[in-house]
């Protein structure tokens, strides 16, 4: 991902070639737009790291940066000027698309914060047996049981109302879980922005823990869903 | 300024137009006929010109000859853009796409056109360079940058061969821009709007639904869907099928294979379709080649179970979007109705249902004509990039990617690196490395689409990472930058991070033109030379002129000259005195004039003649007989002309 580059090390500007500091989209001499700035998603909005934000204020931001870098201010400027305003504004575009989604922001900056995460590709997302939460594991057999048994009963054409019952009363339990899972998430966000370095620690960890069930869960609920919708 | 105007064009499957900002407010540029639409065919006139080359002619003048010479005609070749040879075989079924028969596959697919043959982009450049000249022949000066609109459904490949045929036509593309966008912009623009609109856009050939936020100025679109082969067309064909069946079943002749009576015929299904959307019923009245009538009615409850099915096809992409935008059908302020396809009152009446608009007392938006529309929304989208104007000065467009783009991973699965409905300019970054001692290129498969196996996706390139510094398996750290750019068209750059080597990429795009083709494709006779350009003007002001007078000379030998009346009869030879007059002059703009009005006053006279042609073709009479009558008619609209709608 992106280098988090030494930002005591001033830089020229191409353009008036008077150094500034790595951090800024527009040279403050001369105002002309500059290559992406090195650093991470939250530098582009000019904000300290941290799981919670200030949505509207993101959305404002990302706004008033936008009408200045988008390449549509660009079209007939010089080659260097297009290209860095297309750089500029792609990054941009994924620093907020990252950040304004809950779950994107907190595995982005677990991983900045050097946490290793599970795979986000939906390619390598099968769901992996091992890794069903223990206290799951009695409650997730059943429910396999049934959905094997939900879908053979599909093919066959004959439906078994117990079964759906039962099934949906799964799907909420399941997703109930999930709601506690966010709720934890959001818990430990809180901790980890006042904390120090320790409480930091132990908080990334708990989210990365929270993270892989909100996973498995999820899985579960979209495979409950797509079965008994089917 | 010195960089002159930006007009914006929508390169439609059924007709084109150019439009350009007026003041505040955006306007479509007339053609000399005087008309806003250019239709969107191209024909080879089989007389050759200067230099014993056959001449190219787009519009109006070349969709007369969609009867007389079906086979140096194309039309909805939008549907050919930026596709395979396996990808088109449907079309070709349903066209009279002529491909040209030593095209192989992974090529990009070319089509007879008489005695030449053409890729997509050519002919679509034909297209753009007449629009070029209809907005120079208005302003009197060169125009050379342009924002092209394209469905929002348009995939890397589609995007990319539109803008190789703006290349072709000596455009520069400032900008592709999604057709459900622009119309967005063309209603925002006065409204100074906030809220959640959907764009509903069913065309001739594509259809698109756009979900966007309007916030002080800023259009953003949160998700687009569509597809790419679903129109008006399919509703014609519809219809055909059905008369070209019961005309083989009734009276034994199958018209199948005859281009003529088929066009013809497909003209009568056309004027039915149009007819049923202010009508309850309409006919088919046609005189077969052996004297036969094929007539039958239609009613309108009939047509609306027929189209069902396809119709029935834009309500999974509708629901999509807003799934994908994360909002309910409540959630929808305004809906704006784009494309010709939106006149069928059952068209409205599905997207009532989808919105749930009369239930909350609302109703689609359909005050700027549909056809022209999007024009004038890539007027807009022109005028924010000429940057120079305060009309739009506060306007942004944030547009999005409509399709997932993946790399091929082991065992031909894909992984996603950009998803669909992400803001563009859009990037991901992504690491790879080698599999066998000493390996020196990599390859990298990129494909985009929605499935989960790369197989059951679009194959957008291949890419090839060369000049690794050999070194142990699983050592090379390959990084590689995907970006897709403001146009939705991908860009890839490549760094090997360990010796700091910035990798060779040998890009092979699965279907498209590579540069050097795109560069021999340029339409030769694109006028470099700025300082002939008045002349230029004066010489096609003259041979248009030229063309109109002769016809107008050869009228009165035409049977359908005699239902003209004595004023009209008159008036024709004012109209047409005054154009040999100014005709001699240096003024071009006198004569295009002069040559408008002339148009104007045998507009009658055409249509008469055209009605004439059309009962000749479909009873049989000789090609060469047809042509005659048929060669008068500058601006005879053509059997597939849209009707007026009010």
């Amino acid at each position: 991902m992106l280098k988090v580059l030494d930002t005591a090390v001033p830089i020229a500007c191409w353009s008036c070639s008077i150094g500034h500091h790595d951090s800024t989209l527009f040279c403050p001499h001369c105002s002309k737009i500059q290559p992406p700035p090195g650093g991470d998603f939250f530098r582009v909005f000019g904000l300290e790291r941290g799981f919670q934000i200030d949505l509207p204020a993101l959305e404002q931001e990302f706004h008033r940066l936008s009408r200045k870098v988008h390449p549509d201010r660009f079209a007939r400027a010089g080659e260097n000027e297009r290209e860095w305003s297309l750089a500029d504004t792609a990054l941009l575009n994924d620093a907020y698309r990252t950040l304004k989604e809950p779950l994107n922001r907190t595995e982005y900056l677990l991983k900045l914060e050097g946490a290793e995460i599970g795979e986000e590709h939906s390619g390598k997302d099968r769901r992996d047996p091992s890794r069903v939460p223990d206290d799951l594991l009695e409650e997730v057999f059943d429910l396999n049981m049934q959905l094997e048994e939900m879908r053979m009963a599909r093919k066959t054409g004959d439906e078994d109302p117990d079964l759906q019952t039962s099934l949906t009363a799964a799907k909420q339990k399941f997703e109930g879980l999930l709601e506690a899972v966010d709720n934890d998430l959001r818990t430990q966000w809180r901790v980890w922005d006042a904390g120090d370095t320790a409480v930091r620690r132990s908080a990334q960890n708990t989210m990365v823990a929270l993270l892989d069930r909100r996973r498995y869960l999820s899985n579960l609920v979209r495979d409950v869903t797509e079965t008994l919708g089917a | 300024m010195a960089e002159g105007r930006v007009v914006g064009i929508d390169l439609g499957t059924t007709n084109s137009l150019v439009a350009y900002m007026q003041g505040d407010a955006p306007v479509v540029i007339p053609g000399v006929d005087g008309l806003n639409l250019v239709p969107s065919v191209v024909a080879l006139d089989p007389m050759p010109g200067d230099g014993g080359r056959p001449t190219v002619t787009v519009g109006n003048t070349a969709r007369k000859a969609l009867i007389e010479t079906p086979e140096r005609v194309i039309y909805s070749v939008k549907r050919l853009m930026g596709r395979g040879l396996e990808e088109i075989q449907s079309e070709l079924k349903l066209f009279p796409f002529r491909l040209a028969d030593d095209v192989e596959a992974g090529e990009v697919p070319r089509i007879t056109l008489g005695e030449r043959k053409f890729t997509p982009p050519e002919i679509s450049a034909y297209i753009l360079r007449q629009l070029k000249r209809n907005a120079e022949r208005f302003f009197g000066a060169p125009v050379t940058q342009v924002v092209i609109t394209v469905p929002a459904y348009f995939n890397d490949a589609q995007r990319q061969a539109t803008k190789d045929a703006g290349r072709m036509a000596g455009l520069e593309v400032l900008r592709l821009v999604n057709e459900p966008t622009a119309a967005a912009l063309a209603y925002g623009l006065d409204r100074a709007k906030e809220g959640t609109i959907a764009v509903y856009d069913f065309g001739g050939g594509t259809f698109d639904i756009s979900i966007l936020k309007l916030r002080d100025g800023i259009f953003e679109v949160q998700s687009t869907n569509g597809d790419t082969h679903l129109g008006g067309d399919d509703i014609d064909n519809l219809l055909l099928a059905i008369a070209l069946d019961e005309i083989h079943a009734e009276h034994g002749v199958d018209l199948r294979g005859h281009p003529g009576p088929v066009q013809a015929l497909r003209k009568a299904a056309i004027d039915a379709k149009i007819k049923l959307s202010s009508e309850p019923v309409a006919h088919f009245d046609i005189e077969l080649p052996n004297g036969d009538r094929y007539q039958r009615e239609i009613s309108r409850a009939g047509f609306e179970l027929l189209i069902e099915p396809v119709l029935e096809r834009t309500a999974g992409p509708c629901k999509q979007a807003l799934a994908d935008a994360g909002i309910t059908p409540e959630q929808i302020d305004e809906v704006v109705l784009v494309g010709g396809s939106t006149r069928i009152p059952a068209v409205r009446q599905l997207v009532d249902d989808l919105f749930h608009l009369k239930a909350r007392g609302k109703k689609p938006h359909t005050e700027l004509n549909p056809d022209e529309v999007v024009a004038l929304g890539a007027a807009v989208q022109a005028d924010i990039l000429a940057g120079a104007s305060k009309s739009t000065e506060e306007l942004l467009l944030l547009d999005v990617t409509p399709l997932s783009l993946g790399i091929e991973a082991l065992g031909g699965t894909v992984a996603r690196i950009i998803q669909r409905n992400s803001t563009i300019p859009a990037s991901a970054t992504e690491h790879f490395t080698t599999g066998v001692e000493g390996q020196t290129n990599v390859a990298i498969h990129v494909v985009q689409g929605e499935r989960e196996l790369a197989a059951d996706c679009r194959s957008l390139a291949r890419f090839d990472l060369r000049g690794i510094p050999p070194m142990s398996a699983g050592l090379p750290r390959i990084e590689v930058k995907f970006l897709i750019d403001a146009d939705g068209i991908l860009k890839v750059t490549a760094r090997e991070q360990r010796s700091g080597q910035a990798a060779k990429i040998e890009v092979k795009p699965t279907y498209g033109l590579t540069d050097e083709q795109v560069e021999s494709m340029i339409l030769d006779s694109f006028d470099h030379a700025e300082v002939d350009f008045v002349a230029r003007l004066l010489i096609e002001a003259r041979n248009e002129a030229e063309t109109i007078l002769s016809l107008v000379d050869r009228a009165p030998e035409s049977p359908a000259w005699q239902l003209l009346t004595a004023d009209e009869h008159a008036a024709i030879a004012a109209a047409r005195d005054r154009l040999a007059d100014v005709k001699v002059g240096d003024d071009p703009a006198a004569i295009r004039d002069a040559t408008v009005a002339l148009d104007k006053t045998t507009r009658r006279f055409a249509e008469l003649m055209m009605d004439a042609a059309v009962t000749t073709a479909m009873s049989g009479k000789t090609m060469d007989a047809v042509s005659e009558d048929l060669g008068e008619a500058i601006t005879a609209p053509h059997p597939m002309a849209t009707a007026e709608f009010n």
